[in-house]
């Protein structure tokens, strides 16, 4: 009686499973229309503009002696920027005509953009840009570096404290992200600054005054401060998912704390320290607002330069060589966490222990 | 044999529940030794009691006459291969089977050969290489042993170590267990809530309940001499009946006198009487010491099962002789068929089949005795 009713129903749970997935593809298009707006698309923008050319130049005609002229000139930037009068002037030069002598029909400042060139990843291989991006890889190595020294240990006990007191300490973790992350980064500088909470609490007990704003110490403790519960987060979702049974069969197998630990709970943690790890160190090296209020603007980063680039020199090809720099940047990224996914793929991360 | 292991009037509350009332246990140096009795009786909690992760609330744990209330689990000399498994998903066969020896620091050459040894005892010499989550769940579990056993542990706990296998393989297993702890000597204390392998299997039989020890003794003892009805009933099939003790090797039930083997009761003590299937002889009515219809008949192989109801109490007989439904027929019971119990607080509750016979349909014949869901709630 039962093989017949489970006879009958086989079919029609087919039936239902394709129908779903015909829903689901159906749930998916909105999801799928989201990512090509907002993800696609924008990131063919960026590759359009790190690869096509940004010029101003000044479109001037003029007529001389019954004789019509026209030409384009280059802008210039900064220094060497041309004033519409010495446009002019350059362009009645050109062709041997005295300035007064001629007539001008048409003289203005023109943009042109699209066309194709190499310029834009030429300039990112400049002293300046190159020197950023070192400093950018550096720090917010250190500052990943650190962020996993304290979160491990802290995922850990975390991990392995009461239902309540895991309760209270994750929102303790969260509580800072409620907060603006600009307003959180402003805060830090005010306790920094020379003249700051520290430095008025050192001269209280009639210590001198320490510089910190400024130095490569403050913007990585800024990094470290920003990121680290998305380093916390995901290693203590890997431990507390470590069935206690596990540790059980290891203490039975005869290991003392430290052995479990390595033999056990480091390789089980693996997953959830990589995601750590590209959490904390992806948004490290691309950020710019960090570094810039932490060293007031002394120390520039990738992400300070990108910013400077296409703000202060967006009509004359600031942004193409931005999304130049922003184009190396995210394959370098990829090229990290590709490396990094590697790991924790083979042998189940025994090569990080 | 040595004592090795005393519990001492162990309890243990959950929840402000008793699952573990007042356990005194000994088990012997060698010896191979059963907790068995149905779901949620304590089997598991009394083997992490002394395996160490569990602390009971009262009583205490002896090792060889040292109480052992503050030595961490992984100091004791004991291995467990746990209900589920626990194997470590980051390893794969070999290296969940070495991890004792690894420890340890053994010797390459040494771990290689132990470990080869130990697979091929649980039969997985061609599965080293396997990662964990790509074995079966018999597979997982030989794993399992074979992990627990390499270290050579004075003693080692499993609980419910054969749950996973089909019938064949567990044969097997119950044999090749029962081969390993002879040839190593090393204790073994094995929960099962499986009868008959409690019974083919061990020196020592501890038939649990409600989270106490109903009855201890050797297999043929429990099922001989069970000390109470859920005993009578758990172990085997019993017809468990309201009786009364007329004088010494004198009884009565079913309303007739029997002549019986026990002594030592009251005069006209209330007591319960045990009659195994098997020991109750088919045969023409007048002939009979009891009479009753049958009600109905099932093929089991090797004997028919049949359900005779007698002045509205449901007996099972086993006969190889065939008998049809609705025939007239009479029981035969010798004096030494006869096991006379004290009552106890399981009387009344079991030993009837009743519910059994009226609607024998497939499921139940298949393998749910109703022994098995009372004793659950
Ligand atoms: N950690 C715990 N917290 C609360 N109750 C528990 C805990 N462990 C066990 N129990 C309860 O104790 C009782 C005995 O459990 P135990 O696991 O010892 O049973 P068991 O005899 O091994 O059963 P099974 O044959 O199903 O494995 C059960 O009622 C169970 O619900
Ligand atoms: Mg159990």
């Amino acid at each position: 009686m039962t093989g017949a009713a489970q006879g009958g129903k086989a079919p029609s749970l087919a039936a239902r499973r394709e129908r779903t997935s015909l829903g689901v593809k159906l749930l998916n298009a909105p999801y799928l229309l989201w990512s090509v707006i907002f993800i696609v698309v924008p990131i063919l923008m960026v590759v359009f503009y790190a690869f096509s050319e940004t010029a101003s130049y000044y479109a001037i005609s003029f007529s001389a002696g019954g004789q019509e002229y026209s030409c384009e000139l280059p802008a210039g930037e900064g220094e060497e920027a041309l004033t519409l009068e010495e446009a002019k002037e350059k362009a009645a030069e050109r062709y041997g005509v005295a300035l007064s002598e001629a007539e001008f029909t048409r003289a203005t400042l023109e943009i042109r953009s699209g066309g194709f060139t190499l310029e834009n990843l030429r300039q990112v291989w400049s002293p300046s840009s190159r020197h950023a991006m070192l400093l950018s890889f550096l720090y917010s190595f250190a500052a990943t570096a650190i962020s996993l020294v304290i979160a491990y240990p802290f995922a850990y006990v975390l991990s392995r404290s009461g239902a309540k007191s895991q309760r209270i300490q994750m929102l303790l973790i969260m509580l800072p992200m409620w907060m603006n992350m600009l307003v959180r980064t402003y805060s830090w500088q005010q306790i920094l600054e020379n003249n700051g909470i520290i430095n008025k609490v050192f001269a209280f007990f009639g210590l001198g005054q320490a510089t910190m704003l400024g130095t490569p110490g403050a913007v990585i403790l800024g990094m470290v401060y920003n990121y680290l519960p998305y380093m916390i987060l995901p290693i203590y979702t890997v431990m507390s998912k470590i069935d206690v049974s596990l540790l059980e069969a290891a203490d039975d197998l005869g290991c003392n704390g430290f052995q479990k630990l390595c033999r056990l709970i480091l390789p089980l943690s693996v997953p959830g320290v990589i995601s750590g790890l590209i959490m904390v160190f992806v948004p490290s090296i691309s950020t710019f607002y960090i570094s810039q209020k932490m060293s007031n603007g002394m120390i520039k980063l990738v992400g300070d330069l990108i910013e400077s680039k296409i703000k202060d020199q967006w009509g004359s090809g600031g942004l193409n060589v931005g999304a130049a720099m922003s184009l190396v940047l995210m394959v370098i990224i990829l090229v990290c966490t590709f490396v990094m996914n590697r790991f924790s793929d083979e042998d189940g991360g025994g090569m990080v222990v | 044999m040595e004592r090795f292991i005393e519990l001492r009037g162990i309890s243990k509350i959950y929840d402000g529940e008793k699952v573990l009332d007042n356990i005194d246990l000994d088990i012997h140096d060698k010896e191979f030794i059963t907790l068995l009795g149905p779901s949620g009786c304590g089997k598991t909690t009394t083997l992490r009691i002394i395996a160490g992760f569990v602390t009971p609330d009262e009583g205490n744990v002896y090792f060889n006459g040292q109480e052992v209330s503050e030595v961490p689990p992984y100091k004791r000399p004991v291995n467990t291969v746990f209900q589920r498994y626990a194997l470590f998903p980051h390893l794969n066969v070999f290296e969940n089977v070495a991890f004792a020896l690894r420890l340890r620091k053994t010797p390459k050459a040494e771990v290689e050969k132990r470990v080869r040894e130990m697979l091929e005892l649980v039969r997985l010499e061609s599965f080293a290489k396997r990662g964990i989550d790509k074995l079966s769940g018999g597979q997982q579990q030989r794993v399992a042993i074979a992990r627990a056993l390499i270290s050579r542990p004075k003693c080692l706990l499993l609980d419910e170590p054969l749950a996973a296998l089909d019938a064949k393989l567990r044969k097997d297993m119950q044999v090749e267990l029962r081969r390993i702890q002879r040839e190593t000597g090393i204790t073994f204390i094995f929960v099962t809530h499986d009868q008959e392998e409690a019974l083919s299997m061990s020196d020592t039989v501890v038939v649990m309940a409600n989270g106490r020890i109903q009855q201890i003794g050797s297999p043929i003892d429990i099922y001989n001499e069970p000390q109470n009805a859920f005993v009578a009933d758990f172990i085997g099939e019993s017809n468990i009946l309201d009786g009364v003790m007329l004088a010494d090797r004198r009884c009565r039930f079913a309303r007739t006198n029997f002549d019986c083997l026990d002594a030592g009761f009251a005069p006209n003590e209330p007591v319960d009487i045990v009659i195994r299937p098997e020991d109750v002889d088919v045969v023409p009515p007048e002939r009979g010491m009891l009479r009753g219809t049958v009600t109905a008949v099932t093929f089991k192989g090797v004997h028919y099962e049949i359900i005779v109801d007698i002045d509205g109490f449901k007996w099972m007989i086993q006969s190889t002789d065939f008998v049809a439904a609705g025939e007239n027929i009479g029981l035969y019971i010798e004096p030494d068929a006869i096991h006379v119990m004290k009552k106890s607080e399981f009387s009344g509750m079991f030993g009837d089949y009743s519910t059994f016979s009226d609607e024998m349909d497939e499921e139940n014949a298949a393998n749910e005795l109703p022994s098995d869901g009372e004793a659950e709630n």
